[in-house]
């Protein structure tokens, strides 16, 4: 086992974030732990601007946002990064073990920082009935198929749910050369940014169905279409209103949950609904020395805001190691 | 005329209140920011929008590359622009911020990698 002052877990913009603010406020051994190869997170396949105005008063994509970071974090000696390293267990007195390619390793350090992000929310999560074809992916899933493997998931989509995510992947799938057929939002108005409305749906013309939601998927082996009708004040069906939308696609943008079962396991306590620690002030859990930040502590609608809050963490831990020295 | 549009330069999303007469914006209000009294003015006059896509790469670490044009261009060119990055392959190592193509469709635009690839 080996032991060290600050172990983060994660690698995109709060891990990093985090790790920088541990360095620069006293912390001089510090291990980030990263599951992909690149550091980056998920900012590395939002390639979309509109990021760091509030930070760096720059309007920035998701990889230069990124990109910044990680330049820094690599010019700081003092803190070893370990990438293809996935946590598999977090006890209670912080042991983290993970797997990288050829180990299994142990750590124990005396303050953890976890940056773990969000998962997005599925189909079964918002039960959306029919049957279960070929060609329904979450809206991020088929972000990352377009942008970092090169690979077109279908050339005609429907969107459910007006997540900002599903808006910017309407206006890349439509620059792509596929047809964005419909975006099917239950709820009066969008979830997304306005900003996201017209640059991504307004520009291309796509049609934006409001107080609808998808009474079925159809399709057997992949999707074949979908039927959708409208809801009335109190969620019920308007009868007549029932039509189909022929597509081999769907996307699923219905909002993003914090991943955080690695310190449910460690005993944490844990708000069942949001699926994050409950605690009173930003960034810390019932136990005492780990931290939680970014978007795994709460979910954020600007990264700006990921890495001023990250920031933060990361002074608490130099603090509280500061503590218990 | 006055028209009421949102600012889509940053997530704030201002909402603006635009004096129009004829093809000129006359004066612009409810932006927090100069950008907004720009996008404005761009918007009535000659909508411009910051292209991204991504182009492909041979031999290096990563299939594609993210880009990005270094200043907008006109929104009427996005679909071209995103045919030209089609055809582009890139095939030695680059670091963000450096040029993938000069003169981007004859805009007068770069075309820049947005990530680095090695």
């Amino acid at each position: 086992m080996v032991k060290r002052d600050l172990v983060v877990v994660g690698g995109g913009p709060a891990g990093m974030a985090a790790a920088i603010s541990a360095y620069e406020n006293g912390v001089k051994d510090i291990l980030l732990i990263e599951r992909d190869l690149y550091l980056g997170g998920i900012l590395n396949q939002c390639i979309h601007t509109g990021f760091g105005l509030d930070y760096f008063k720059e309007l920035l994509t998701g990889p230069e946002y990124a990109d910044r970071f990680i330049k820094k974090i690599r010019s700081l000696p003092d803190i070893d990064i370990s990438t293809r390293s996935f946590v598999v267990n977090l006890k209670k007195d912080k042991t983290v073990t993970y797997l990288k390619p050829g180990a299994m390793c142990v750590v124990r350090p005396k303050a953890l920082i976890m940056a773990t992000g969000c998962r997005e929310r599925t189909r079964e999560m918002v039960h959306i009935p029919g049957t279960r074809p070929a060609g329904i992916f979450s809206a991020g899933l088929a972000q990352r198929l377009i942008n970092i493997d090169g690979l077109l998931p279908g050339k005609e989509v429907v969107i459910i749910g007006s997540g900002d995510i599903g808006l910017i992947m309407a206006r890349r799938f439509t620059l792509q050369g596929a047809k964005v057929k419909a975006i099917v939002e239950i709820q009066k108005q969008t979830r997304g940014l306005v900003r996201n409305v017209v640059q991504c749906v307004e520009d291309f013309g796509i049609p934006m169905y409001f107080n609808h939601k998808v009474s079925k998927i159809h399709g057997k082996d992949r999707v074949e279409k979908i039927s959708i009708v409208q809801i009335d004040d109190n969620m019920k069906d308007v009868s007549g209103t029932e039509v189909e939308i022929g597509c081999d696609t769907v996307l699923v943008s219905v909002g993003l949950i914090p991943e955080n079962e690695l310190i449910e396991m460690a005993g944490v306590d844990m708000d069942k609904r949001t699926n994050s620690p409950i605690s009173k002030e930003v960034n810390k859990t019932s136990i005492p020395g780990l931290f939680v930040c970014g978007n795994s502590f709460k979910v954020y609608d600007y990264v700006d805001s990921v890495t001023a809050d990250s920031e933060l963490a990361g002074k608490l831990a130099a603090q509280y190691l500061r503590k218990t020295k | 005329m006055i028209r009421k549009m949102i600012c889509i330069e940053c997530p704030k999303g201002c909402s603006l209140s635009v004096d129009i007469e004829g093809c000129k914006v006359k004066t612009v209000t409810g932006n927090k920011c100069p950008r907004g009294a720009a996008y404005a003015i761009a918007e009535n006059e000659e909508p411009m929008r910051i292209f991204t896509a991504t182009v492909a790469t041979k031999g290096l670490n990563l299939k594609l590359i993210p880009v990005r044009t270094n200043k907008p261009i006109p929104k009427k060119d996005l679909f071209l622009a995103a045919d030209e990055t089609r055809k582009i392959r890139v095939e030695k190592p680059l670091k963000a911020g450096d040029t993938v193509t000069d003169n981007f469709l004859g805009l007068n635009v770069k075309l820049l990698a947005t990530r680095e690839v090695a």
